[in-house]
């Protein structure tokens, strides 16, 4: 699984499931979700849960911080990260 | 309690239709199911749909004067009818009822447009006085009884239902995308606007007078939160406040039938049961909903106030299901889109209520707009605090405090919330700051709009019909005040006393009655000073202090719950909608009534029937949407329909005094 393959899998999950989007314009890779007005907390926990799912992967209450989670970029690092 | 509804001819003589009279109460008589009433002449046109609480045998509408030059219809209470009559007696009127719509006869034949200020009640009426070729129509101070008016044609037609002034041919039905807009941003229309293009509603504390061709309408009464000069002692509010409100329910408990009273497990209706208990002859009978899901039952603490009380108490458990399988008759009663399932309980509740045999419930409704209730309140000190001192390490611990009671809260991920305490509320003027969070979450549902409306909408600022609602010293009264006076002009008259209030009451012809809203309790809780109505982040602080030693300590001490229903999972069984759903949210019914984006809509129906959606933002978008779908089915597609059955069903139970 690459970067580029998992930044594609949540793109297309904030799309279509926070956004409610066709348009791929929408979000840039480095957007941040909070700047942007992307995500809001209950976004993120629903997130969270998508991203536990689809990798298999548990979320840490304190892994819950912008680093991690606030861009498509950030995202695809923490996850890669996490599955190493 | 009743129905009223009527056409004034403004400028010249023209039959009224006795039929049309007869279809327009005939759509509103779940508000007065035990007859109609009737007076026509070449001018004006007055029906009456009555249920019977004071007065039984004697006060049937229209009600006239001693000459019948002055006639009334009315709906509400006027709770202080007893001392009025009395005093208009000596001065030499004579009643021939003892009804309470009588007084009010009497009492604008005594001092005109001024008999407003006399009343304590929750009315609308609309008196006919020949003599001075005046028609005169109003409604109370906190805008607890509707009404609702279109002018077309150089009539005036009025109705205490939007439903009753389309029994006129010539009132057309079209939702307003204006109002829209401002329902998924305020979660109501700004008075005096309604979800229907050119229906208005004459707003709380207002009256309107026709004459000589001339409209004409005021605002008679406005919450004051300007300080008194004489600041009291805490004691001396505290005190003040329970005397008051003995004496407010006291007063509403006037009725020649019985009268209940709901109990939610919360402070407000805990005070109100406790105060019938302590300081009237009232035998006390209770009514609560209690809910499956444990997220939003609150039965520990009904249970807990019930024992102590003693009371009788009945309660409906609401599922799921129960409250899907009502959602478009709720949405019949409530005219107008709703962002939460919330009013759906209550009027399961108030079926229960008919059902026990009680037609009037007191309820502590209005304490939480008046004492500063609210977490909105609680949220808006917290984000001031904030963003003056950035750096304060007890941010976290403030933040957690705020909503112990959310599954989903939004302080689980504090750095979120943290983010949402600090959001940029420069969009909107400092004044409305309070409010900004809950105006922005809610306006995302507009990213659901279709092409059409969005095209409608250009350009359209709805805030700017906001600040014409407001009193001009509004901007001089300190934080808290301006919070609350917002709250009270906005959701306190146009949603929670009218979609959630009025509406599911009187679906089920049920009164409800509100010792908070007694325009004399709301006058002295503005009065407190604001570190009284809330102490630090503590709610209601004064109210606490004047009903200690007469709650339970855990009542009073409880962290307030806000009422709350399932929102999206009420609709969905097993993966599968509500056949209604399906059909309204289906790809042909959002293209035929064009409000919404297809694949959008389609997007979060999906997610909603896959038990995705967790947040308030996607819950109030998908009960939004489906109740336009609902509004736009009933009111617009199947008006005629509808209705028939009802208006084939009065012919025979016409009582007419014409």
């Amino acid at each position: 699984m690459t970067t580029g393959q998992i930044q594609q899998t949540v793109k297309k999950f904030i799309l279509e499931n926070i956004l409610f989007e066709d348009n791929e314009d929408v979000i840039k890779n480095d957007d941040s979700f909070l700047q942007k007005g992307i995500m809001d907390s209950t976004g993120v926990l629903e997130l969270v849960r998508f991203i536990e799912e689809e990798y298999k992967i548990s979320v840490d209450d304190e892994e819950l911080i912008p680093e991690n989670l606030d861009s498509v970029d950030n995202l695809a690092k923490f996850i890669k990260g996490k599955t190493g | 309690m009743c129905g009223i509804t009527g056409i004034f001819n403004i400028y010249e003589d023209r039959k009224i239709p006795l039929d049309t009279l007869r279809g327009m109460a005939a759509v509103i008589r779940h508000r007065g199911p035990d007859g109609f009433g009737f007076y026509a002449d070449k001018r004006a046109g007055l029906a009456h749909a009555r249920l019977s609480i004071i007065d039984l045998s004697g006060g049937w509408q229209p009600i006239h004067n001693e000459d019948k030059k002055v006639w009334i219809i009315f709906n509400g209470e006027i709770f202080n009818y007893i001392e009025l009559t009395e005093d208009l007696i000596k001065k030499g009127h004579r009643f021939y009822t003892k009804s309470d719509t009588e007084t009010i006869v009497h009492l604008y034949e005594e001092y005109g447009i001024d008999c407003l200020k006399h009343l304590n009640g929750q009315f609308a009426f609309a008196i006919w006085d020949k003599n001075k070729d005046t028609f005169f129509i109003a409604r109370d101070r906190a805008g607890i009884r509707p009404l609702f008016y279109t002018l077309t044609d150089g009539a005036l037609i009025f109705a205490s239902e939007i439903k009753s002034l389309f029994l006129d041919s010539r009132v057309r039905r079209e939702l307003d995308p204006h109002a829209l807009d401002q329902i998924f941003t305020f979660w109501m229309p700004l008075p005096p606007r309604t979800v229907f293009k050119n229906i208005h509603e004459l707003p709380a504390g207002h009256f309107m007078t026709v004459a000589k061709g001339q409209v004409k309408k005021e605002r008679y009464w406005d919450p004051d939160f300007t300080p008194e000069t004489h600041i009291k002692t805490e004691e001396e509010y505290a005190g003040q406040l329970r005397e008051l409100l003995i004496d407010a329910t006291r007063l509403q408990l006037r009725a020649d039938v019985s009268v209940g009273a709901y109990l939610s497990g919360g402070i407000d209706s805990s005070v109100i049961t406790t105060l019938i208990k302590n300081f009237t002859d009232n035998p006390l009978r209770t009514f609560s909903v209690a809910f499956h899901d444990k997220e939003y039952d609150e039965s520990v603490y009904q249970r807990e106030m019930v024992e102590y009380l003693g009371t009788d108490h009945s309660y409906i458990k609401c599922t799921y299901s129960d409250i899907g399988r009502v959602f478009p008759d709720v949405i019949w009663h409530t005219e107008t889109p709703i962002l939460r399932t919330a009013p759906a309980p209550l009027y399961l509740l108030s079926k229960l209520v008919r059902e026990s045999g009680y037609k009037v419930v007191l309820t502590g409704e209005g304490s939480d707009e008046i004492l500063a209730g609210y977490d909105i309140f609680k949220e808006a000190k917290v984000r001031r605090f904030m963003q003056k001192f950035p750096a304060s390490k007890i941010r976290p611990l403030i933040l957690k405090r705020l909503y112990p009671y959310l599954d989903n809260s939004p302080t689980k991920a504090l750095q979120y919330s943290e983010a949402f305490f600090n959001a940029d509320t420069t969009a909107y003027p400092e004044k409305y700051y309070s409010h900004v969070p809950r105006w922005s979450t809610t306006a995302k549902i507009k990213l659901f709009y279709s092409d059409n409306i969005k095209a409608e909408l250009k350009g359209y600022q709805n805030i700017d019909e906001l600040s014409s609602l407001l009193r001009s010293d509004y901007d001089g009264f300190d934080h808290l005040s301006q919070a609350q006076y917002l709250e009270i002009k906005t959701l306190l008259s146009n949603y929670l006393l009218s979609s959630q209030g009025d509406r599911m009451a009187m679906g089920n012809s049920v009164e409800g009655r509100f010792p908070f809203l007694d325009h004399r309790v709301m006058e002295f809780c503005a009065k407190i000073p604001a570190t009284l109505r809330m102490k630090t982040l503590t709610e209601k602080y004064i109210l606490k202090e004047s009903m200690k030693g007469l709650l339970p300590d855990s009542i009073i001490k409880r962290t307030k719950q806000p009422y709350r229903a399932p929102d999206s999972k009420s609709f969905f069984h097993d993966g599968k909608a509500e056949d209604y759903v399906e059909e309204l949210l289906s790809e042909s019914a959002l293209k035929r009534f064009g409000y919404f984006d297809v694949n959008k809509t389609r997007r979060l129906f999906e997610k909603c029937r896959r038990g995705l959606a967790l947040g308030f933002k996607d819950n109030m978008a998908f009960v939004g949407l489906l109740s336009t779908q609902l509004m736009n089915y009933y009111f617009i597609e199947h008006f005629q329909s509808h209705i028939s059955h009802e208006i084939d069903n009065v012919k025979e139970q016409v009582t007419e005094v014409i």
